[in-house]
């Protein structure tokens, strides 16, 4: 059973993209469970099942011009909609990866399913979902674990 | 870069476009000439076939071939390749796996552009 100490591996991972890919570091907020309606989406995001010794899945999840900043920040020149997809798959990718340091190779990871302008939202299991708010320079993002 | 005999060919293998063109745009050593990207290990695997390369950066959660089965594939075919894996898993079962698919050494995503040339040279120094 996923256990909220749990939560402090996908924070780290977080604070450890955005200070790695941009050299500027993010700010998260408190964490918290959702318990009623859905965790939100915003313009993109990026979907990691998880499967294995865990089930449920990750998603980060970022407004579009997060995206373009980020993306400027790491030097790319192409900022078009395919490469803000690309990158918020990686960075979901990226964190649920980082995260088996702690839970082991056991703790298995999709290929990102990446949805954009969603507002259907994410189709979420049956699993308490956390949301943790990720701040970066005047924009705001989402770390949403939702795990068995 | 022009050819020459000392010249390393490059090719990249990862599922994301602007992490393989943050690779090309960051890799800094002189030797390495960088001869193709693919997204997954399929088309890797074609294009070694195609381009002869000598090095080559492979991601490891990919679609269509995972990483870890297309540098067994690699090695088969040429068992002399370089092969740094840049993944962004984390744990060091995978690594060992990987190691001992034949991959050369191992590179943890998020990387910084020090760290990708660092890990290039070391890649480079045990030829």
């Amino acid at each position: 059973m996923f256990r909220e100490t749990e939560l402090r591996i996908f924070i780290d991972g977080a604070l450890r993209v955005f200070e790695t890919l941009t050299n500027q570091a993010a700010t998260v907020g408190s964490p918290y469970l959702v318990t009623d309606g859905k965790p939100g989406t915003y313009d993109f995001a990026g979907v990691i099942d998880i499967t294995g010794i865990r089930k449920g899945l990750v998603y980060f999840t970022a407004p579009r011009g997060m995206l373009t900043v980020l993306l400027m920040r790491m030097q790319e020149t192409d900022t078009s909609e395919e490469n803000m997809r690309d990158l918020v798959g990686e960075v979901a990718n990226t964190i649920s990866g980082n995260a088996r340091r702690d839970l082991g190779k056991g703790f298995v990871i999709s290929v990102p399913n990446v949805l954009a302008n969603a507002s259907e939202g994410v189709g979420l299991p049956h699993a308490r979902c956390f949301v943790i708010p990720i701040n970066w320079r005047t924009h705001a993002a989402k770390l949403v674990v939702c795990l068995q | 870069m022009s050819e020459g005999p000392n010249v390393l060919k490059m090719l990249i293998v990862d599922d994301s476009n602007i992490i393989r063109r943050r690779i090309e745009r960051s890799q800094q050593i002189d030797r390495l000439e960088v001869v193709g990207a693919a997204a997954n290990g399929v088309e890797a695997v074609e294009l070694f076939r195609r381009t002869g390369a000598d090095v080559v950066t492979m991601d490891l959660t990919m679609p269509e071939m995972d990483g870890i089965e297309c540098v067994t594939e690699l090695v088969r075919i040429r068992p002399d390749v370089l092969i740094l894996v840049i993944s962004a898993l984390a744990d060091k079962a995978t690594a060992v796996e990987a190691i001992e698919r034949g991959a050369n050494g191992f590179l943890c995503k998020p990387f910084t552009d020090r760290q990708l040339n660092g890990a290039l040279e070391e890649l480079l120094a045990g030829r």
